[in-house]
């Protein structure tokens, strides 16, 4: 069972590695976007483990929402929204249990990664977060063991956004020139999935 | 790098603190980063409210006042503001006549905008918003995110502002916005690339002897490099790629914008050859504005925008304006 400590466990560590990885996801950024989203990842998941070191909510679905509404109010840009979006949505579905299965973890987020793709009116091969975010939610299951494949998963999923052409967000704009490029947001999303393998105690 | 900033981290706060220091006819506040004209609300007045990344200054701050922008959300640099900004920017100037978004077609300040009026809407503010889309160098489709907003913003804030200032109730000032954007066109190219401070070095390279065309405002790379052109050559291909997009069937208000580090020299000696380029298109200017008014940092090159003008929108472009970036007629 996953507790509210599991998902602070996970935030937290999602922010060690925004932390030790923006330069490289600013890098990222600068080749097909405007080269912020390391500094912007980092603004917000430094609110995140902020609040929830003040305010320490007892509840999975809690500690989401919390989460999420720092993005939103911290990050702007689109990655703000949609990360936060992206927690809120996963944090709403869990509801008020104190503890969830795996399953029904994964059955949460990819209600929230559903509401990702419709905010930002994207599927998967856009060249976008859900690149990484869709393979990750195809490989959660029943079992807290799944967690490294949907880390792998996503993983891949990033590395595979290098050929494709971007056809939402700022990359958009550069046409066959965002070709060969990979996806910053689906780089920071495939960070999520590897804290999330690596909270599991 | 060299830069006129303390950390990258502070550089909006330590602008806005600069901008409340300069500008005692605004209120500044630094810590929301809302700007905010200092007799808002005005009462019977539709407020307008715009915002965006940083780094394109003066837009959007800069055209905060009477005449134009009642508020202001400036955002980090080249990042869009977030909803709170929007929302407590609208509940300063809504006078009960209602507030106009205006937003630049970018995915985060579209997102953001929107959950900004959500929540305003559900605080009782009438809300209604307006986007920008006039960058013809982006081919729009079901499958990209659409034109991004740029220099016709300026167009739309100052008319719509005009019309506000005048008493036009919410829906006319919504609809003079559209109509704006409607008519507008604009294509900017580039000489250099852009250091933001977040990164501190150029976000691309472009070798000297070389341009981007079709560029937007935040240093990403244009849709086409080539090698370097003369001031002339860059009028024609510009004037040829707005005229094709949207042949004006009237007089137009014309925008000269720097990106930043073009010096007016340069820009008035482009502006001199767009003249020529447009009348030999048979297009005739009404209204022209030369300078920095939608800047990308510390880019250097040039944006035009076409607004296809009746003697209505001429009139409204008139009426006096008076904020730190724009100000005439009072």
């Amino acid at each position: 069972m996953l507790d509210a400590e599991f998902f602070r466990r996970w935030l937290t560590a999602t922010a060690a590695l925004v932390d030790r990885e923006a330069a490289r996801l600013t890098e990222l950024d600068s080749a097909i976007g405007d080269a912020d989203h390391g500094a912007n990842l980092q603004r917000g998941f430094t609110a995140v483990t902020e609040a929830l070191a003040k305010d320490a909510p007892d509840t999975p679905g809690a500690v989401l929402v919390l989460a999420g509404g720092q993005l939103i109010s911290k990050v702007g840009g689109a990655s703000g929204p949609l990360y936060g979006t992206l927690l809120r949505r996963t944090g709403k579905e869990l509801g008020d249990a104190a503890e969830v299965t795996p399953g029904q973890f994964a059955a949460a987020f990819a209600a929230g990664v559903e509401a990702v793709a419709r905010l930002g009116g994207a599927q998967a091969g856009d060249k976008t977060m859900l690149d990484a975010l869709e393979p990750a939610v195809a490989a959660l299951g029943a079992s807290t063991d799944t967690f490294a494949t949907a880390r792998d998963a996503a993983g891949q999923g990033a590395r595979d956004t290098v050929p494709l052409r971007a056809r939402k967000g700022r990359a958009s704009y550069l046409g066959e020139r965002s070709i060969g490029h990979e996806d910053p947001g689906a780089a920071s999303s495939a960070l999520l999935l590897t804290a999330l393998a690596g909270a599991v105690a | 790098m060299r830069m006129l900033i303390n950390v990258p981290e502070t550089v909006v706060a330590d602008a806005l603190r600069g901008v409340a220091a300069a500008h005692p006819e605004l209120t500044v506040d630094v810590e929301n980063r809302i700007i905010v004209r200092r007799d808002a609300p005005v009462a019977g007045k539709v407020g307008l409210v715009s915002g965006g990344g940083s780094g394109h200054e003066p837009l959007h701050g800069g055209f905060v006042g009477p005449g134009m922008l009642s508020a202001a959300c400036p955002g980090e640099v080249f990042t869009s503001p977030v909803p709170d900004q929007m929302v407590r920017a609208a509940a300063a100037v809504d006078s009960g006549e209602g507030v106009l978004f205006i937003v630049k077609n970018y995915t985060g300040d579209v997102l953001n905008f929107e959950m900004g009026a959500e929540l305003a809407e559900e605080e009782g503010v009438q809300l209604a918003k307006v986007l920008v889309d006039d960058d013809v160098a982006v081919t729009d489709s079901l499958f990209t995110a659409g034109r991004r907003g740029t220099g016709a913003t300026l167009f739309v804030e100052k008319i719509a502002g005009a019309a506000a200032e005048e008493g036009a109730p919410l829906e006319r000032v919504e609809a003079l916005a559209r109509r704006v954007n409607e008519v507008s066109r604009s294509f900017g190219v580039a000489l250099s690339a852009v250091t933001t401070p977040a990164k501190g070095s150029p976000t691309f390279e472009l070798p000297s002897g070389e341009l981007e065309l079709g560029i937007g405002i935040h240093g990403e790379p244009g849709r086409e490099r080539r090698a370097m052109m003369t001031s002339r050559e860059i009028a024609d291909y510009t004037v040829d790629v707005l005229v094709t997009d949207r042949p004006p069937s009237g007089p137009v208000l014309l925008l000269v914008n720097g990106m930043g580090a073009t010096p007016l020299l340069e820009l008035y000696g482009f502006n001199a050859e767009v003249h020529r380029a447009l009348g030999e298109r048979g297009v005739t200017v009404a209204r022209t504005l030369v300078g920095n008014y939608v800047t990308s940092l510390d880019m250097a090159g040039c944006s035009v925008t076409l607004c296809e003008a009746d003697e209505e929108l001429v009139r409204l472009w008139d009426a006096p304006v008076q904020t730190t970036a724009l100000r005439w007629g009072r």
